[in-house]
């Protein structure tokens, strides 16, 4: 990969330049819909950016230094991460990455998960600790099936490139890996029926209820590019072929992450909060069974030779 | 410099976050207070949401005189939301005590304890009233409206 692919990654597709708006546009739509649902108007279409720029406008919490220093730096770190992680997604047919970017890829997608964690325990607020403990649990009850699901895909394709994943034939054990990671998107992405450690009716915002002014503004940026990332993912890995053409991946892709998005948002505001037993219940009933049994067919791929 | 600044009122103007404390009143202009949030009226439309933190918030909302258990939860609220703030009286509780005034119980009104910006009366006030208070505190949020000169100077308190 030469210095000016990696730039242009980061900096403009589909890093800074195409991300932010995106996920601005995503934040956006999930409250729309959510509020037609619920038969009321919603807010515009520009609402994510000003609340942003508010946010970022709002003057600071004096603090003690040590503690501002992991307060502004854990959102950060979260978002340069949900970055990164986009930076590495293989969307034209013309990229090539690199060998193991799909491990460094899914190390990315967890660093917001942690940096929340960590950011419930600086903030020393009783609900921000509340908040980080749920989401600690949480992310061991969904990694599980997650984790199984890539290393089944990764199987499969004989290869941890991500084009070489891509790229390979449409099966059954794709289909059902696929199938899992979209299963762990609403608990990643910490919304309903999953949104058990930002419960606003318990907990206020779980691990952020501390954090105001940049800092929030931060988080809420690092959510935007969760959900870019994340839907860009399953968008990447379940979409068997590609155009050949620029703008006809850039097309696809982009549209079909947001119909990610409206289906996503349709089950949060269809379905109430879990329980956290409840939410590992799933996770590790369906999930594990999915993941298991593609992981199954991809260690011996005679037996879906056999059912065919 | 000058667009930024212009940005940033805007975006004042536009998403106004509201935290809510009922500092010991009936209840009843909590209940007009949500009916806001719900289809009829949404308030989302204008970028208003209700947040749980008061660290989050832009403007406080207080419903209720304010009696001497609910004062210091009161003062730690305000202190704890980041600058600018602005505060709205929700009805006539926290404006004059209303039928609580006198009680050795109360520490209102409002305007004793905190720069109260916006005074929504009425027991309870109608959500039309209550919107409008908050439009005019956003106003005052985005600069446009002048704030009251006692309330910059701290005669009030």
């Amino acid at each position: 990969m030469s210095w000016e692919k990696v730039f242009f990654a980061l900096l403009i597709f589909p890093g800074l330049l195409y991300a932010v708006p995106t996920a601005w546009l995503m934040l956006w739509l999930e409250r729309k819909f959510r509020a037609r649902m619920q038969g009321r108007i919603g807010p515009p279409f520009y609402q994510p950016f000003f609340d942003f720029v508010k946010l970022m406008a709002k003057r600071r919490v004096l603090r003690p230094s040590f503690d501002s220093i992991f307060m502004m730096g854990l959102p950060l770190v979260s978002v340069s991460a949900g970055l990164l992680a986009l930076a590495l997604l293989p969307i034209s047919s013309d990229s090539r990455g690199f060998a193991g970017d799909l491990v460094l890829l899914v190390a990315f997608l967890e660093v917001p998960s942690l940096c929340s964690v960590l950011a419930g325990f600086a903030s020393r607020s009783i609900f921000g600790q509340v908040g980080a403990t749920r989401e600690a649990i949480l992310s061991i009850t969904y990694n599980l099936p997650f984790l199984t699901a890539i290393v089944a895909l990764a199987y499969s394709a004989q290869s941890l490139r991500l084009v070489d994943i891509a790229a390979s034939p449409a099966g059954g054990v794709r289909a059902l890996a696929v199938l899992t990671i979209c299963l762990c998107l609403p608990v990643k992405l910490r919304i309903n029926p999953f949104s058990v450690s930002n419960a606003e009716q318990e907990i206020y915002s779980g691990p952020a209820t501390e954090f105001s002014g940049p800092q929030l503004a931060m988080w809420e940026l690092a959510h935007g590019l969760e959900w870019v990332a994340l839907t860009g993912l399953v968008v990447c890995l379940g979409l068997t072929f590609r155009t050949g053409t620029w703008i006809g991946d850039f097309a696809i892709y982009t549209s079909l992450s947001l119909v990610l998005v409206i289906l996503l948002t349709i089950l949060a505001t269809g379905t109430a909060r879990l329980k956290i037993q409840q939410a590992a219940r799933f996770y590790w009933r369906w999930g594990m069974g999915l993941s298991l049994v593609a992981l199954i067919l991809g260690v011996f791929p005679d037996i879906e030779r056999f059912i065919r | 410099m000058r667009l930024i600044k212009k940005l940033v009122s805007m975006a004042r103007r536009r998403s106004p976050w509201l935290f809510h404390l009922n500092t010991g009143g009936c209840n009843g202009c909590d209940i007009e207070f949500s009916a806001c949030l719900a289809p009829r009226y949404d308030v989302e439309q204008a970028g208003i949401l209700l947040v749980g933190s008061p660290r989050h918030a832009d403007i406080l909302c207080v419903t209720g005189p304010v009696t001497r258990g609910t004062r210091a939860a009161l003062e730690t609220i305000y202190a704890q939301m980041p600058e600018p703030k602005v505060v709205v009286a929700l009805g006539n509780c926290p404006a004059t005590c209303d039928v609580f005034a006198g009680s050795p119980a109360i520490e209102g009104p409002l305007d004793r304890i905190l720069p109260v910006d916006v005074y929504v009366p009425g027991c309870p006030p109608r959500p039309h009233d209550l919107i409008k208070g908050v439009a005019q505190a956003v106003a005052i949020l985005a600069d446009q409206q002048p704030r009251d000169r006692r309330i910059i100077e701290g005669v009030n308190q």
